[in-house]
């Protein structure tokens, strides 16, 4: 019994994982004696952890995904200073074989898509005028099994070891032949739980988008922010299962020994790697669609002008969602498809430069004679513009698929996707948390920290990426844990460059405490002077989103409403606010997957099967729950706003 | 029964039933095409697809009231969802046959059929 | 979440807010089903034929058996179909019957996949005997646990129906499970044809 924990169970033999151990070990006491200490068990219970509120889920994506790009980062760092100089020895080939696909699978799947999902919490339901999402329970059972997906992923560092075939996880690497070991099961299972949690926040966005608009406000009048949640949410949609899908079948392989993708059997590896890319490659527009939705809304806003065409930024995105379902072989070109096929993949690949250009010239044209103030979103709006140019010009050179076949594989490969994921997402996420933060927790982040954090992460960011573009050219391969002494120099410079990048990151992590403890309370609920209708509401906003709801006149809603002097609290129109009941259940739910889905990343059936009865008892106690939710009176909605109000003037 | 004819003064559910009695004429239409036709083989595939389809529509339209009014019918997310269905499975098979055979020797019979092709 | 004013009139599934907004997001929910089994199809298809030393289909597949399980879910298609009439309707008798009917034929379809997929396994066919096998196993199977979700759902909203009688809630539900269950039976048209048929043919 010991002999299996110590040996199997448990990783050892390495001082970065007693390391890793005996931090998670404090982090937890400490976590759990500052609960206990300032008795904030119950508040934590009742106000967050059984929460339906978005605002409050949005928080906690929005936590969540910063503590992900923590380690997300941390894995970079290593993985930089292992390629600084020839021969390094701070990492053997099979732990860089590890951060590297914990780095990609974290970055992207844990960090990128719930800071997306969070913002579009916080922003969308309050931007269409709606008092909360149309599925409230189903939100907050969506956050959590994204959460406790993202941590069944993360302990697989300390308990049995990580996955190590990249995060694309291509057989048969990945296979049961070739990585016999559980640690492939923690990706595959940790992928299922949050990727059942993003289906369920897709359908989610899209009915609340659809139906719970405020009166007035057509499709065509919606905020362009809420257009991109809106696509993305159809992407999600219809991507989504085909990841649940090739997910299954890989387990089913590694667990129960069917032949999808092996060698024996007549199975076909390379149908692994086209189902990933029908499923990867709309999750690359499901991460970049929404951080152009707030770079618009932040360019319009900073530039105090409306946004250039709005209908040309609307259909861009509509035929960039289209075109993300037809590209996908464009990952894979080296397999050595015929020539018809790679040439139809190419084609499609370069045309989608074509709706992106488009929405490059409208941003430029929505600043042009604008009053710019340059304050921390608008900064990272505009250093967005160039450097994810950048990353998609050299995407149009690896789309042509002659020429991918000497980039592929190759940093070329690595500096292109950073410079489109790192300024197009990353950046997108920073200038969107900056610009509604005064929305979610009544202050502004200072504005002197937030510029020093924007100028190292944009200087550290080039200095890392740039080089990796001649890198790549000098014919360094991606995945490889040691290099070549010709490659040094600019090898060095690259993880210069990631330092300064990580003095960026961990600036903007203090400014949040920083901005906590001394930046003035912001009182106006209209922070920048802003234009649609989440500044219409008072700071903080109260849990009941709208008093009334205003009709809505233009995509520009609250810009009409302070020409006229309307407000959301018009006491003649006040009615009783029917709002949903906080619910144990999505926790608790989320919980026993969890639990399950470690069984299964064991094959230990007995854990897995109990688990999964536990699901469907939770799901039975669902369907009887006749629980209605209850009225916030009048009365109550007069004193909050009143309260709010009052002490704005 | 007394119930359901009690019920029913607005008459029997004439939809359904006839979506019913289409069904099932279209599933023996196909199992008789398939069987007993004698057609060449890439035609009973091309025929027998086609009737599933109809029979799918109708099932939509006839049973689940795809055309009934929340406040608009749901035909867009299905058919987007039909036309994804498409890409994946038309270009997985395309895809996945590496390119090198006809489509017309390869639709619907997968990359199975293809090799033999190939090794003649 | 805004006012629960009820309408008198229309359907009864459609008369609170939450109605129409939760059948819409369940055709949405249809809609990535379609996506999610239209990849199984796809890795059925580019798996075809790859038997390895396993019985190939042609000499299992029997018609028989297909058009047996094919006609067991028609009908229990078209008695669902019914028993939503019946909720229009407003009969709360004829709907529960109707519900059981269809119970009953869905558990009569469950029986005969299991019956076939051990028959199978009895001829040396298994989920890991080759590619093709592993994808048609894993194509009917995932439809077959549809199926299998659903009887016990329907089974809970029977229990509700008959315990809290036709309120606007569970006529929502009654109709969403409706919807379900005729969705099950598209994705078999697409199985008796694309499996079975041609299994037969090629």
């Amino acid at each position: 019994m010991w002999d299996f924990i110590w040996n199997d169970f448990l990783v050892t033999g390495e001082p970065i994982i007693y390391g890793a151990m005996a931090s998670i070990v404090l982090a937890t006491v400490g976590i759990v004696f500052v609960l206990t200490y300032f008795k904030l068990w119950k508040w934590l219970w009742d106000e967050y952890l059984t929460t339906v509120d978005h605002k409050k889920i949005g928080i906690m994506y929005i936590i969540a995904a910063l503590a992900m790009l923590f380690r997300g980062g941390v894995d970079a760092l290593m993985m930089r200073t292992q390629l600084a100089l020839p021969n390094m020895n701070f990492l053997n080939s099979v732990h860089y074989n590890e951060i590297f696909t914990t780095h990609g699978t974290v970055m992207i799947l844990f960090m990128a898509m719930p800071f997306i999902i969070g913002l579009m919490n916080v922003a969308v339901p309050l931007q269409i005028g709606a008092r909360d999402v149309a599925f409230p329970f189903l939100n907050a059972f969506s956050f959590w099994t994204f959460f406790f997906g993202a941590m069944l992923f993360n302990i697989s560092f300390v308990i049995g070891g990580s996955p190590s075939a990249g995060w694309t996880s291509y057989v048969p690497m990945a296979g049961p032949e070739l990585s016999p070991e559980i640690n492939q099961n923690y990706y595959l299972l940790a992928l299922q739980l949050s990727g059942i949690g993003t289906l369920a926040t897709g359908i989610n966005f899209l009915v609340t988008i659809l139906r719970m608009r405020a009166p007035g406000m057509t499709l065509m009048k919606m905020p362009i922010f809420t257009w991109s949640a809106l696509i993305t949410s159809i992407i999600i949609i219809f991507a989504f299962p085909i990841l649940t899908i090739a997910l299954a079948l890989m387990t089913l392989d590694r667990i129960f020994s069917t032949h999808f993708f092996t060698l024996a059997g007549e199975g076909m590896p390379m149908m692994w790697a086209n189902l990933f890319w029908l499923w990867g490659h709309p999750e690359v527009y499901i991460v970049i669609l929404p951080a152009f939705g707030v770079f618009s809304e932040v360019i319009s806003t900073f530039a105090r002008k409306q946004l250039f065409g709005y209908k040309a930024m609307v259909y861009a995105m509509c035929v960039i969602a289209g075109l993300s379902f037809i590209v996908w072989v464009h990952h894979f070109f080296t397999m050595g498809a015929g020539a018809g096929v790679n040439s139809l993949f190419s084609i499609t690949t370069m045309l989608i430069a074509v709706p992106t250009g488009i929405k490059i010239f409208n941003w430029l044209g929505t600043m042009y004679k604008g009053r710019i103030r340059f304050n921390v979103p608008m900064l990272w709006a505009l250093a967005f513009i160039p450097n994810f140019t950048i990353g998609g010009v050299t995407g149009v050179m690896l789309g042509m698929a002659s020429a991918d076949y000497q980039y592929h594989n190759t940093y070329f490969l690595i500096a292109h996707f950073h410079y489109v994921l790192i300024a197009g997402t990353l950046f997108g996420m920073f200038a969107g948390l900056t610009y509604w933060y005064p929305k979610m927790f009544g202050h502004k982040m200072n504005e002197k920290l937030g510029k020093i954090s924007f100028w190292f992460t944009v200087i550290g960011f080039n200095i890392t990426f740039l080089p990796q573009f001649f890198l790549g050219l000098m014919g360094m391969p991606r995945r490889t844990y040691t290099i070549e002494p010709e490659w040094m120099p600019l090898n060095l410079l690259s993880t210069t460059g990631a330092f300064i990048l990580a003095a960026g990151f961990v600036i903007f992590t203090f400014n949040i405490y920083y901005s906590a403890r001394y930046e003035p309370r912001e009182k106006t609920g209209d922070a920048w002077d802003g234009r649609s209708l989440e500044w219409a509401t008072t700071t903080p906003v109260p849990h009941y989103n709208f008093a009334t709801i205003p009709y809505v006149n233009s995509h520009e809603a609250y810009w009409d409403m302070k020409e006229t002097g309307a407000t959301t609290y018009d006491e003649s129109k006040l009615e009783p606010i029917h709002m949903p009941s906080y619910k144990g259940l999505p926790i608790i739910m989320s919980a026993i997957m969890f639990v399950a889905s470690f069984g299964l990343v064991w094959h230990w059936f007995w854990l897995a099967i109990p688990g999964l009865l536990g699901i469907i008892i939770c799901m039975v106690i669902r369907s009887f729950d006749f629980d209605e939710g209850y009225h916030v009176p009048i009365d109550e909605i007069k004193r909050t706003e009143e309260q709010a109000r009052g002490r704005k003037e | 029964m007394s119930e359901h004819t009690e019920h029913s003064e607005s008459g029997i559910p004439v939809k359904h039933v006839i979506g019913f009695i289409a069904s099932i004429v279209l599933t023996l239409v196909a199992a008789y095409t398939t069987v007993m036709s004698g057609l060449p083989v890439p035609w009973i595939i091309a025929i027998i697809m086609i009737l599933a389809v109809i029979q799918a529509v109708l099932q939509l339209v006839m049973f689940m009231h795809i055309a009934e009014k929340n406040p608009i019918p749901q035909y867009g997310n299905i058919l987007f969802g039909f036309f994804i269905a498409a890409v994946v499975i038309a270009g997985s098979i395309w895809v996945m046959s590496f390119g090198m055979h006809d489509m017309d020797m390869n639709g619907g019979s997968g990359g199975g059929s293809g090799e033999e092709h190939s090794e003649h | 979440m805004s006012e629960h004013a009820e309408l008198k009139t229309g359907p009864l599934e459609y008369r609170r807010e939450d109605g129409p907004l939760t059948i819409l997001g369940f055709w949405i929910f249809l809609a990535a089903e379609v996506v999610l089994f239209s990849t199984l199809f796809a890795t059925y298809a580019v798996l075809f034929g790859r038997y390895g030393d396993a019985t190939p289909a042609h000499e299992l597949f029997e018609m028989p058996m297909a058009l047996t399980m094919t006609f067991l879910l028609l009908v229990s298609s078209f008695t669902c179909g019914i028993a939503v009439h019946m909720m229009r309707k407003e009969s709360l008798k004829g709907l529960v019957i109707w519900l059981i009917i269809t119970l009953a034929l869905g558990l009569g379809f469950l029986g005969f996949e299991i019956y076939e997929f051990v028959h199978y396994v009895h001829e040396g066919a298994t989920i890991q005997s080759s590619a093709f096998w592993s994808a048609f196993f894993t194509l009917t199977g995932t439809h077959g646990l549809h199926v299998t979700l659903g009887v016990f759902w329907c089974t809970a909203i029977i229990i509700q129906l008959i315990r809290f009688g036709l309120t606007p809630v569970i006529a929502r539900k009654t109709f969403v499970i409706g919807l379900y269950w005729h969705f099950l039976d598209v994705v078999w048209i697409f199985i008796f044809t694309a499996v079975y048929l041609i299994g037969m043919v090629v």
